[in-house]
């Protein structure tokens, strides 16, 4: 019998590092290649071209800004439907994981329909208070949020389920508030769905391409997220300049990535 | 009285889970709530400390009314059958949340701790985290977390129920002990009636949403004031269509002193005690317990024709509910 196992058994992993080989780690090895193969100097005139490092400080702000946004948000809304009850929470809980069916392109078409300065619902109205959506960085910041939206919740949900009230009505029978019972009880017992949430959403946040094109207008210097550069160099025949964003993006969610991995563990022993 | 509840109604949904309950629990006393998983006896415990709303009735603590305070302001102590230990806090950090909460100097957070910590045997563990207790030392820690902040009332929702028989037996005896000591009012949900008989000064039973009775552990098991509480405090058989504990039945093996005639059909020893079962013409079972010197002297077998009576001063109620189904009409 064990003979038999065996083989299948190598079958087996030389069929999922094989398919992990040729969908992520070769391509994103040619990436790296590519980006250095003619020499340095190439990647560090990229790295100094104002387009591009205003493209990538566009992507760090509007990622950042949708990062928070989705951390309060999120860890409200997975409160609010893990400890309450009410008409229209299983609705709700649905609602969330919309972002994850919807394409992003969809997304943002929805947003330029709503918040456009000319003919959209409200845009208009926001327009004339002196509040540029369309085109702009709340705009931006609005698709990103809204695409990595599920993150943070489908993260912190079932922590919170597992956690169970007993915790939180033993601190609110000893006089704590409800600030005061979040902050000392739920959040300690919380952080690390959090954090992993934060985390997920931030290399979503940064990966954005397609919403976040649709509501930006793409403006090189302006409003041109890193994604974005990266296929208008592209299309411009710029390869080495389109590798190089392309690396340093990819090493931004490497780095994510390895930062949880590493906390990860550290939950079982804390 | 410490704790007035008046009038309370609870609806969970469609669910009664407490129909227009009253209490009065007096002040310094141990008082257990006995009952059956899902009569509303942990409703009740919620409603005092304020972790569930009552939809009408109101709830007085030491005389203030509580019913619409939050649970932080009520002052009650509350101890929860599955600890609710905080788990990223080490023992003497869960003992001394309350007392933080209020903001006491930290010198008298740590003396206040360590006199705790003291009185529920847990000095040395003072620095582990609870998940390195045993479920015994972790209720314990929540006791003393409780008491900590000195509260009017303690409340104990079903206290040992997550705990093996040998350790519930010993925990029992010394909360009996701790109130003693501290003499804080306290109330302690339990379905155990041993654990109430052994343990309460006074008990009441809950039924279905209702109190069935109030009373010491004596009153309720010599004058049970119903089919109920008589049949949820220990074994009970039928002669006569009245309800008895199988141990108040008297055997006769002569007609002459009267009693029920009937034919014993089974004979069962276990340990110490001796059970009979007898079929009269009006019940098919009655079951009667003799201890084993009893039975040798009266060198009973199956097929022996008895006569059956209550012994003096045995409880009896009418065995309503089998009858008709409608205890209360």
């Amino acid at each position: 019998m064990a003979d038999r196992v065996h083989p299948l058994r190598w079958g087996l992993r030389l069929l999922v590092v094989g398919y992990l080989g040729m969908l992520v780690a070769w391509p994103l090895a040619l990436v790296v290649q590519n980006t250095f193969a003619d020499g340095l100097h190439e990647v560090i005139a990229t790295l100094t071209d104002p387009a591009v490092v205003h493209a990538l400080q566009e992507t760090a702000m509007v990622a950042m800004a949708a990062v928070v946004i989705n951390l309060v948000f999120g860890v409200g809304v997975s409160l609010l439907l893990v400890r309450s009850r009410f008409p229209g929470r299983r609705f709700l809980s649905a609602l969330i994981d919309l972002p994850m069916a919807v394409s992003p392109v969809v997304v943002g078409l929805a947003l330029v329909l709503v918040y456009n300065g000319r003919t959209g619902w409200f845009g208009p109205t926001l327009e004339s208070h002196g509040l540029q959506v369309i085109f702009a960085l709340p705009g931006m910041v609005m698709a990103t949020a809204f695409v990595a939206l599920p993150l943070v919740v489908r993260e912190v949900v079932p922590t919170l389920e597992e956690l169970g009230q007993d915790q939180e009505q033993a601190a609110r029978s000893l006089g704590a508030s409800a600030a005061q019972t979040f902050r000392r009880i739920t959040l300690p017992s919380i952080k690390w769905a959090v954090l992993y949430g934060v985390v997920l959403s931030l290399a979503r946040s940064i990966g954005e391409y397609g919403a976040v094109k649709v509501v930006s207008g793409n403006v090189i210097g302006q409003t041109q997220t890193a994604t974005n550069a990266v296929e208008q160099q592209y299309q411009t025949f710029q390869q080495t300049s389109a590798y190089t964003i392309s690396f340093v993006l990819a090493l931004a969610s490497v780095v994510c990535i390895v930062i949880v991995s590493a906390l990860r563990p550290q939950e079982h022993h804390a | 009285m410490s704790i007035e509840v008046s009038n309370i109604h609870k609806k969970f949904g469609d669910f009664v889970a407490l129909d227009d309950v009253s209490l009065s629990i007096p002040t310094g006393q141990l008082t257990a709530l006995l009952g059956p998983s899902g009569g509303g006896k942990s409703t009740v415990l919620r409603v005092i400390a304020g972790l569930e709303q009552a939809d009408r009735g109101s709830v007085r603590i030491e005389g203030n009314d509580a019913t619409h305070l939050p649970p932080q302001r009520r002052n009650v102590g509350f101890v929860f059958q599955h600890y609710a230990a905080f788990k990223h806090l080490s023992v003497a950090k869960n003992v001394a949340f309350g007392l933080e909460i209020r903001r006491r100097p930290k010198p008298e957070v740590q003396r206040r701790v360590a006199e705790l910590l003291e009185l529920v045997h847990l000095s040395q563990f003072a620095d582990r985290l609870p998940a390195q207790l045993s479920g015994g030392q972790r209720q314990r820690m929540a006791l003393a977390r409780a008491l900590a902040v000195e509260p009017t009332v303690l409340l104990l929702d079903e206290p040992f129920g997550a705990l093996d028989a040998k350790v519930r037996k010993e925990l029992r005896d010394w909360l009996r002990r701790l109130h003693d000591d501290v003499q804080v009012t306290t109330v302690f949900v339990t379905h155990d009636q041993e654990e109430a008989l052994e343990v309460a000064d006074e008990i009441v039973v809950i039924n279905e949403g209702h109190v069935e009775q109030v009373g010491t552990p004596d009153d309720l098991y010599d004058r049970p004031a119903n089919d109920f509480v008589m049949g949820f405090l220990g074994p009970v058989t039928r002669l006569d269509g009245r309800m008895i504990r199988p141990h108040d039945l008297e055997i006769q093996l002569d007609p002459n002193h009267g009693g029920t005639p009937g034919t014993i059909i089974r004979v069962t020893r276990i340990g110490f005690e001796s059970r009979l079962t007898v079929a009269t013409q009006r019940e098919p079972e009655v079951s009667v317990v003799l201890t084993r010197a009893e039975l040798r002297s009266l060198q009973l077998d199956v097929g022996d024709r008895v006569w059956l009576a209550p012994s003096r001063s045995a409880a009896t109620v009418p065995a309503l509910s089998v009858i008709d189904g409608h205890r209360r009409a």
